[in-house]
């Protein structure tokens, strides 16, 4: 066990580490962004720098501060280490930076992208960045490249975090995107016009920070902010699929089906494109009542979640749910003003 | 004249087959080292001697062998990163093309210092006819068994290979390096771990460039402690130096590190001065990623001292009145060189050779390439000068890798010395962007 | 014997199968992805000097790994042409020490007297223009690389001529092995 104390706050934390999910067991405001890593997927971390924070003691036997901010998502803590994060004003600095680099080639087209709501980057500007930008020059545009009938591929909003080839090449047999190109030319695509096609292909979708892959069938269908997540399962015959998802439901219909994520919008089971793209009736699912939004956005804005039973959010869900509500109320469910 | 300690047989008609070589002196370190010493007593002697990377980092050799991780019945490899991309320099192209059995005797010795029984030559992939002549020479050398099964009957086994990238300035980052030698993108790695403990296929690797492999075989022969006692201070032994720019005599020259900054551009057993009898206006000492520096500062430092071609003496100064010897690339520009254009230039270079793989790097390279070309074309506001030295402090330290500060440098330190001449082309923009223009006003020096 | 590149089945001449051979043995057996870069080097100079999505298929065939794996390396490094190119590619050297000994007038000069532009191919094909960065040879400046053949020096009309010339005369053949192996730049010999 290494103990380490950040922002001013002591954690005990299992050897190998990394800072940020030291910095997670603690919490709230003070845990760093992290745009490209991803704690399910191996070699994920270390490429927006969105994370970068302040050692100003490397361990209780070398004291000495590290001479550059490190990337807290790939670097492991040390015991007696010293970490500095929304009480550097270098680190807050820095981090403003990076939202600027990021977003001077990024499509400021929130108001158009399904991704709106949920989207890590929409959530770093707002929490980090500035109003305007300092960038004058034309914006990098790609092409639409088409990847199948059910995954959109939209380039131009991509920042390429890598999750999505990690995610291919861990999850399916044999990948066919992969980044093509080098520097601020570099692209996510197939090369030939190529589909993605494998049954846990539509999990790239989950893991994209951005709207750079979306889910054609919930295409501009709702702002997700308007629809209520609702976890369900199902049995489901996929091999290494354990059915468990979560619903997002506007009134009756469910709109799309994604797998659950945690606090920091991680996957914590992957599912099969079956559930995700086939499975849209309320009929097929076993439901389990409504999801939690932990996450500071815009959907927790709209208050889906307080710390009481609102009758009328279980008069707007489908039938199923009420009964389950009913005989196992969840801690905390509160009113939806949608 | 300074000691020639590598290219003393440059010129030697047929230097570059292997019995010309020997007959030369050549492979007396593998005897010596393989008969005689055993491995730690060869990294010994690189350490006595003080040898410091001749790729640009200056890191000591000796000292980064030290650091190899040695775990039982887990091979280690010995990399040497003849990539050489940094723009000015061009010497390990010269001693492989002329010398290429230094470089397999530096690699023979060293592979056995450190244990390596499968060594690479990572050359890039535009010098595939020099790679040609270094595969026959280690044919050469395969057949005088000083490669392959038992060395000299030593017991010790050593296969080396060459490997071709593909046009990737980046490559030449030791972890980029060794990820294209894989068969991949040339990403740098996040580092820890580091090649030390995990390199080439995951075990333990030393990446060393060309020069500074070739200089083993002379401190195996001599000992470390002679060695060291060229130079001045921690700088010691030899330094190959890649001059080009407007000079009268472009080249490589072997140079005792020490040497008067002065003397090794006006003198004629050197670069000759500058061309066309013109003056000189500014100097690039380590290859196009350290800090330009005005003549005033690139012949004395700004306590009036004699600006000395010594790790040390180069970056007397910091970043404010100093730069670094860097990888030894010499680029001199005359009075009539535009440093809007020169900076637009290496800034281009960058954005394009970036790997885009973190955002400061992706996005800033490209950006202060955007506002350079701007300014140069005489369309530049007095704004976008400190833009610049702002998106250059923006990436330089939050990068993966040290492509982030190559790149900001320059334009950070071209703004800090020709500040004028950039605003010149923002007040005086058909002036500044006429052909020939050139500014001749006084740089900045403090 | 020269490459196969009858669309159905494309195929290595004998010396660049056997040349793929001997690079496998560079590497250990589990790591042979590493002839990628080598290989598609082959592969550019015996099909036609540019790396087709048919050329980098069998690339990824002869290796055993995925298509993509080729893909996003063949787009990374900047000596694979991924398009159709002349008989002879001029990879004109633009960085700092070959601009500051002229090699924009280098290029406007190529542009005009091979009625190329840069990125494009002359109209009788014979040469295709590249602007690529630093050579690493940058004491001769300016520079052209040709395949594997530096031509340095290049701030004369007669040194371009030259090298036109000898190019205009020269038959495309791939080189696969150092004993064919072309002569050394002229800076290299008499120095």
């Amino acid at each position: 066990m290494a103990k380490i104390t950040f922002d001013g706050i002591e954690v005990e934390v299992p050897d190998g580490t990394t800072i940020l999910n030291a910095a997670r067991q603690i919490g709230g405001g003070i845990v760093p962004p992290a745009m490209c890593y991803y704690t399910p997927l191996k070699g994920s971390g270390g490429k927006c720098r969105a994370c970068l924070v302040k050692v100003s003691a490397g361990s209780a036997k070398d004291p000495r501060p590290m001479p550059k901010l490190v990337a807290s998502c790939i670097t492991t803590v040390q015991d007696g280490m010293v970490v500095e994060n929304t009480i550097n004003q270098q680190v807050m600095d820095v981090r403003k930076g990076i939202v600027e680099m990021l977003l001077i080639n990024h499509p400021l087209d929130c108001p158009v992208c399904d991704q709106a709501g949920e989207c890590s980057l929409q959530d770093f500007a707002f929490e980090h960045g500035v109003s305007t930008t300092r960038y004058e020059e034309e914006r990098r545009t790609f092409e639409k490249i088409d990847i199948g009938p059910l995954i959109q591929l939209h380039m131009t909003r991509c920042i390429l975090c890598y999750r999505c080839v990690y995610t291919a090449d861990q999850l399916t047999p044999e990948r066919v995107h992969g980044v093509l190109g080098r520097g601020d030319a570099s692209e996510i695509g197939t090369y030939i016009e190529n589909i993605i096609d494998n049954e846990f292909s539509g999990n790239v979708i989950d893991v994209c920070p951005v709207g750079a892959l979306t889910d054609k069938t919930f295409r501009f269908k709702q702002r997700v902010w308007f629809t209520k997540p609702v976890d369900a399962h199902r049995d489901c015959t996929t091999d290494k699929c354990n059915g468990r998802v979560t619903l997002w439901y506007k009134g009756k219909d469910v709109l799309r089906v994604t797998a659950r994520k945690d606090a920091y919008g991680e996957v914590k089971e992957w599912i099969c494109n079956t559930c995700r793209f086939d499975k849209k009736e309320t009929s097929d699912w076993v439901l389990e009542g409504p999801a939690h939004i932990s996450r500071a956005s815009v959907i927790a804005q709209n208050h889906y979640e307080l710390p009481v039973v609102n009758p009328q959010v279980i008069q707007d869900l489908p039938e199923s749910t009420t009964r389950e509500l009913e005989r196992n109320p969840p801690l905390r469910l509160g009113g939806l003003n949608n | 004249m300074g000691r020639k300690l590598l290219t003393e047989h440059i010129n030697v008609e047929g230097i570059n087959t292997f019995d010309v070589y020997r007959k030369h002196g050549g492979y007396r370190s593998v005897e010596k080292a393989l008969k005689t010493m055993t491995p730690d007593e060869v990294t010994e002697e690189v350490k006595k001697s003080g040898l410091r990377g001749r790729g640009g980092a200056g890191f000591p050799a000796g000292m980064k062998w030290g650091f190899l991780a040695k775990p039982e019945g887990v091979p280690r490899y010995l990399v040497c990163n003849a990539d050489e991309s940094e723009p000015g320099t061009f010497k390990d192209r010269q001693l492989m093309t002329k010398l290429p059995h230094l470089l397999i005797e530096g690699m023979i010795t060293g592979s056995y210092a450190l244990g390596a029984r499968t060594s690479y030559i990572y050359i890039r992939g535009e010098l595939l006819y020099v790679l040609r002549i270094l595969e026959k020479a280690i044919a050469e050398a395969y057949a005088a068994g000083f490669l392959g099964e038992n060395i000299l009957g030593s017991g010790y086994s050593l296969d080396l290979h060459v490997h071709p990238g593909g046009g990737a300035y980046i490559c030449g980052e030791e972890t980029a390096l060794l990820e294209s030698l894989e068969g991949k993108r040339g990403n740098p790695r996040n580092k820890p771990p580091f090649p030390a403990v995990q390199g080439l296929y995951a075990r333990p690797t030393v990446v060393n460039n060309v020069e500074t492999i070739a200089a083993v075989p002379v401190i195996v022969n001599e000992g470390g402690d002679e060695y060291a006692k060229i130079g001045i201070g921690k700088s010691t032994g030899t330094k190959l130096i890649s001059a080009c720019g407007h000079l009268n005599k472009p080249g490589i020259y072997e140079i005792e590190l020490g040497l008067p900054v002065e003397e090794f551009i006006y003198s004629d057993e050197y670069c000759g001065g500058i061309w066309k009898g013109r003056d000189l206006k500014a100097v690039v000492a380590g290859g196009s990623s350290v800090p330009i520096l005005p003549k005033e500062l690139i012949l004395k430092t700004a306590a009036g001292e004699n600006r000395l071609m010594t790790y040390e003496s180069l970056s007397d100064g910091g970043f404010v009145t100093g730069t670094m010897l860097g990888s030894g690339g010499f680029i001199a520009m005359d009075e009539t060189t535009c440093i809007v254009k020169n900076t637009w230039n290496f800034s281009r270079f960058y954005h394009h050779e970036s790997c885009g793989q973190c955002s400061p790097c992706r996005e800033g390279t490209g950006w202060m390439e955007k506002v350079l070309h701007r300014l140069e074309h005489g369309h530049g506001s007095m704004h976008d000068i400190d833009l610049l030295v702002s998106v250059a402090k923006q990436i330089e330290g939050n990068t993966i890798c040290p492509l982030g500060e190559a790149a900001a440098w320059p334009v950070a330190a071209a703004v800090r010395h020709f500040r004028h001449e950039f605003e010149w082309h923002v007040t005086n923009p058909k002036e500044a962007t006429a052909p020939g223009a050139a500014y001749r006003g006084a740089a900045v020096l403090a | 014997m020269e490459p196969t590149t009858s669309p159905n089945k494309l195929q290595f001449s004998p010396a660049g199968q056997a040349e793929i051979k001997r690079l496998l043995t560079h590497y250990p057996e589990d790591r042979s992805k590493s002839a990628l870069l080598p290989i598609l080097h082959i592969a550019q100079a015996e099909f036609g000097g540019w790396v087709s999505p048919e050329v980098q298929d069998l690339v990824a065939e002869t290796l055993k790994i995925k298509p993509i794996e080729v893909y996003e390396v063949s787009s990374f490094y900047t000596m694979f042409n991924l398009k159709p190119v002349g008989k002879h590619v001029l990879e004109i050297c633009r960085t700092g020490p070959c601009m500051l000994r002229g090699s924009d007038e280098l290029t406007a000069n190529l542009e005009r007297i091979t009625g190329a532009k840069v990125g494009g191919t002359s109209p009788d094909g014979n040469f295709t223009l590249k602007e690529v960065e630093c050579l690493a040879a940058c004491g001769f400046a300016p520079v052209v690389q040709v395949r594997e053949k530096y031509y340095e020096q290049l701030d004369t009309p007669e040194a371009v001529d030259a090298m036109l010339n000898e190019l205009r005369g020269q038959i495309h053949r791939p080189i696969l092995s150092w004993e064919e192996s072309s002569s050394l730049p002229n800076s290299l010999k008499n120095n």
